[in-house]
């Protein structure tokens, strides 16, 4: 048998950042701490709390497809689920309940740990494609069930509370952002540290070894569906956790945080940071939630160029960003990252020229299409004009061409200088 | 009884239409392992195809052509963008399609908008083709059936008399010797990969004047299908068939007949708690057959797999 | 003798309409080392896996140390204490060499679904993954991916994770295929020395090394144990040079 091609779905064996020793760790802590002097406008609170549960969400899924192997399309159940428990949770509170706010994402993540339990009783047999498709059904089933079962998941309006009615914590009634701010980012703390070491836990090292081979790891005493319906309630736990975090930030969750969209976003993210390693899904969530808002702000159609953006990672970069970054790791060793200084550097003017104006194309197509009657003006990187002229358009086609050209020209020359960074020795020959 | 009959054909009518996609759909995935997650989108493309079509030159030009072009695309997508993948495994290409279905669903916003499009059944097939006690069956339901039987005995032709059909069939039932297809297995797959799109495309050339032309058609329809097949057994030509009639019927009759809780409940000797809003049994209290109706294919895959994990009529362990 | 570590009892199994294996009995004792071999086709491999629990038989019983275990799943019978090894190189190619040989010992060492243990800081585990590596000369090679290795490295490693488990009865499917005179040698002395005392089952295609190695040889001839003894009288069998149609036994393989 020829070793089988490297797939994407390796993570577990390669590292980029030592995470086993406290430094990063710390360092995370202080930036952490730190952000909001830096970033104090409401607005940026609120991106970097929707980051941080973006991260805990997306390190959840890896440990289902990074480490163990099992794409789900169903994710968003175990977030979505533990945070309306948690959004009942708050309501009782209000009711009298005595449970301290920083105490509630441990009750989302039980829960979210509860139906992963119960769905992972037929749901991890097997892994893959049935995997897949059994999450799918499930997430649909429960995503249409929101509006069937009011009492929990509210119907159409969703369930909402209020997280300033319990006891305060050191003073604190997490009212203002900034609080709720740090008790996301404790918790981001506690999560992330909690899945990693989890990974280095026997459990977790099986569930790579049934990743990589489930017939070796059968014959050397493992379960491999007890193996994965572990994984899967793990998983959902951390999952769970986000959820309640979550419904602390936005004190509302409704069916939109269970369906499809959700799930397939998370696998976006994940997967855009790079499936492989720890940190890639905290890089996807960081990206994604960074691209998503800026990108929003000035296109109505992000959604495609995200789109885009995905297909072209699965088929180009299946590594993704942290895949890209890990490539860079050998020249460095080697001390020839310098070597690429300049290669990079002449690249990224036609690549940048490309990306814009191929964008600049989209655009205008879309704006003739889809702009109010007699609407021809369009304003594009600062620049007024008719969007139903032919000038335009054929200007950033040209632009695109030339650009795609230059690129064309200079791979070559941007190949050997990746040969020669990343071989020990002299020039490449 | 009359209405029995009529959601017999209704529901009939929707089966078919889920198995012009579960077919193909299953045929991709016994020859290549692939599980096309943008199956439904190709669907979509097709109603959006013919309806462009049908602006220019009416309905029947489109029926022809669109169909085609999904079918190329489809093709052209396989050789440039699946072999790419295929490399990495069959869960990488589950995300590749995945990607792509977000894909042409944005690409069919960019081009379209987001609102739906006025794509309908064609005059000359406007009219009720017969009546049953009053209740009439339009003769574009008629046509559709005929459509989808047509396909089926075509692909049963290809299946079951021609070479390459029964290579096909061949390596339905033995996934390893799909290796031995002949020298050229990657056009095979692609061949494969261009008539399963196409099918499913020309299922949304049908289906769009009926169930609406709108970008979340393909999402809509493509989590029933991909219940269907696992309820049918993945891999099960036979088992799509069978799963995709029992939900087309499940469906069907669920909208029609209004079955309340409340009667059911009453009936077997409970009181009804009033007023019911404040009562914790109220969603249980309130519960119609036609409001749960959407989840019931789930709520039976669901039980098909605790009871039978391998679907219906699955053989294969994936 | 006391019951024996292995007993097959009619055992058969069938695929669709073929009988592959058509009933075998067979008993191997404790610390015996045994040899299957036959000619190609014969079923040695769906025997293997009978034995093993990757499939179910047909019909007739597979026992270990006297218990039944016929129809159990691969993973209850490895932790009755049967290991085996593949044919086909099955190793955890994205892993290290060392976390291969781990992952071999996590669950007789009792770690099992642990996830309060941190893996690198369990000392025994460590020493006794080290040691197993010394066994099999991989040492030097601790921290390469597996993926990464030669061939015969990648079978040296195969057999590692295969008794690092200490299971007492280990089962070896060809281990020497595709190698050269010179790896085959190194590889029969390992064998030797990691099975000391231990049950040995071995599907072998190489004569020299079934002579060498086996204490009894079973002949499996179209899914039939048609003789079943030691080395020299299997060799001077009538019956087993007419299955190999008239070649002797050291043309065969």
């Amino acid at each position: 048998m020829s070793t089988p091609a490297t797939t994407p779905l390796t993570a577990g064996t390669r590292r980029l950042i030592p995470l086993n020793h406290a430094l990063p760790w710390i360092i995370a802590a202080v930036c952490l701490f730190i952000l909001p002097y830096v970033f104090d406008s409401r607005s940026a609170l609120t991106i970097m709390n929707q980051m941080a549960i973006t991260i805990v969400f997306a390190l959840s899924y890896n440990m289902l497809l990074g480490q163990g192997g099992m794409l789900s399309f169903g994710h968003a159940v175990y977030m979505g689920l533990g945070g309306f428990f948690c959004m009942h949770l708050l309501n009782w509170v209000e009711a009298g309940l005595w449970l301290p706010l920083p105490l509630l994402p441990v009750f989302g993540g039980l829960f979210g740990l509860f139906f992963a339990f119960l769905i992972g009783s037929f749901s991890t047999r097997r892994a893959g494609t049935v995997f897949a498709m059994i999450s799918l059904g499930v997430g649909e089933l429960v995503a249409a069930c929101s509006v069937i079962i009011v009492i929990f998941f509210g119907g159409e309006e969703g369930i909402s509370g209020d997280r300033t009615m319990g006891p305060e914590v050191l003073g604190w009634d997490f009212g203002p952002q900034e609080q709720v701010y740090y008790l996301t980012a404790l918790w981001l703390l506690i999560a992330a540290l909690g899945m990693f070491l989890y990974s280095r836990t026997p459990i977790g090292r099986v569930a790579n070894a049934v990743r990589d081979n489930e017939e070796r790891a059968e014959f050397l005493g493992y379960s491999q569906r007890h193996v994965r319906w572990m994984s899967f309630m793990a998983s959902g736990f951390f999952a769970g956790i986000a959820g309640a975090l979550f419904a602390i930030n936005f004190e509302i969750l409704t069916e939109e945080n269970l369906n499809l969209t959700t799930s397939g976003s998370i696998l976006l993210v994940t997967f855009l940071g790079g499936v492989g390693f720890f940190v890639g899904p905290i890089i996807g969530a960081i990206v994604f939630t960074l691209l998503q808002t800026v990108l929003s702000l000035y296109t109505e159609i992000w959604a495609l160029y995200l789109g885009i953006l995905f297909v072209a990672t699965v088929m180009f970069f299946p590594g993704g960003l942290a895949g890209l970054l890990a490539m860079h790791v050998l020249p460095w060793k080697l001390g020839k990252i310098g070597h690429l200084v300049v290669p990079y550097a002449k690249m990224l003017i036609p690549a940048l020229a490309f990306v814009l104006s191929a964008a600049a194309v989209l655009e205008i197509l879309f704006h003739k299409r889809h702009a109010g009657l007699g609407d021809h003006e369009m304003n594009l990187y600062g620049i007024t004009f008719d969007s139903h002229g032919a000038m335009p358009l054929i200007t950033v086609l040209a632009i695109a061409a030339v650009s795609l050209f230059a690129i064309v020209k200079l791979a070559p020359g941007l190949k050997a200088a990746w040969d020669d960074a990343t071989h020990m020795g002299g020039h490449h020959g | 009884m009359s209405l029995f009959i009529v959601n017999i054909l209704d529901g009939l009518v929707t089966g078919l239409l889920l198995f012009m996609l579960c077919s193909g759909l299953t045929l991709i995935f016994s020859m290549m392992g692939v599980l096309n997650f943008a199956h439904a989108s190709f669907y979509m493309l097709g109603a959006y195809f013919a309806y462009q079509i049908s602006l220019f030159s009416g309905f029947w030009l489109g029926l022809i052509v669109a169909p085609i072009a999904v079918g190329v695309i489809g093709a052209l997508i396989e050789r440039y963008g699946l072999r790419r993948v295929h490399k990495y495994g069959h869960v990488p290409e589950l995300i590749f399609t995945f990607g792509l279905a977000l894909l042409i669903e944005e690409a069919v916003q960019f081009f379209w908008g987001k609102s739906q499009q006025a794509y309908e059944a064609p005059e000359a097939l406007d009219f009720a083709a017969f009546q049953i006690a009053g209740n009439t069956f339009p003769a574009y339901k008629l046509f559709m059936i005929f459509v989808a039987m047509g396909l089926f005995l075509v692909l049963l032709y290809i299946l079951t008399k021609t070479r390459v059909g029964m290579t096909i069939q061949a390596a339905l039932s033995y996934p390893e010797t799909v290796q031995n297809l002949g020298h050229n297995v990657p056009m095979v797959f692609m061949g494969v990969f261009g008539v399963g799109t196409a099918m499913a495309g020309l299922a949304g050339v049908i289906a769009g004047p009926v169930l609406g032309t709108f970008p979340g058609m393909a999402f809509l329809l493509g989590s029933i299908v991909f219940v269907t097949i696992v309820i049918g057994g993945l891999g099960s030509l036979w088992g799509a068939l069978i799963a995709s009639l029992l939900i087309g019927w499940i469906q069907t009759f669920a909208a029609t007949y209004n079955v309340r809780m409340e009667d059911i409940l009453t009936s077997l000797g409970f009181t009804k708690p009033e007023p019911i809003w404040d009562s914790a049994w109220q969603d249980l209290w309130t519960l119609t057959l036609p409001q749960i109706g959407p989840i019931l294919p789930y709520l039976l895959m669901v039980i098909v797999l605790v009871v039978r994990p391998q679907g219906l009529f699955g053989k294969r362990e994936t | 003798m006391s019951v024996p570590a292995i007993e097959l009892r009619g055992l058969e199994k069938s695929f669709g309409l073929a009988k592959i294996i058509q009933g075998v009995d067979l008993k191997i004792d404790k610390g015996e080392r045994h040899a299957i071999i036959g000619p190609n086709g014969a079923g040695k491999s769906t025997l293997f896996n009978l034995i093993t629990g990757k499939y179910a038989p047909t019909a007739g019983s597979v026992h270990l140390h006297g218990q039944d275990v016929s129809g159990k799943k691969p993973f209850e019978i490895n932790r009755m204490g049967l290991s085996r090894s593949f044919q086909i190189t099955n190793i955890f190619h994205n892993m290290t060499v060392f976390e291969n040989v781990r992952c071999g010992l996590l669950w007789s060492m009792g770690y099992k679904y642990s996830f309060w243990h941190m893996v690198n800081g369990q000392r025994h585990l460590t020493e006794k993954a080290d040691e197993i590596l010394e066994q099999i000369n991989l040492t030097s090679r601790r921290n390469v991916v597996a993926g990464a290795l030669a061939y015969a490295e990648q079978r040296a490693l195969e057999i590692g994770i295969t008794i690092a488990g200490g299971a007492d009865i280990i089962m070896l499917d060809e281990p020497c295929a595709g190698m050269s005179h010179s790896e085959t040698d190194l590889i029969v002395d390992l064998i030797r020395k990691v099975t000391e005392g231990k049950t040995l089952v071995v599907v072998e295609h190489d004569m020299g090394v079934i002579f060498d190695l086996a204490d009894r040889i079973s002949v499996l001839v179209y899914g039939e144990i048609i003789e079943s003894d030691t080395p020299e009288n299997v060799r001077a069998s009538k019956a087993v040079q007419e299955a190999y149609l008239g070649t002797t036994l050291e043309d065969a393989g």
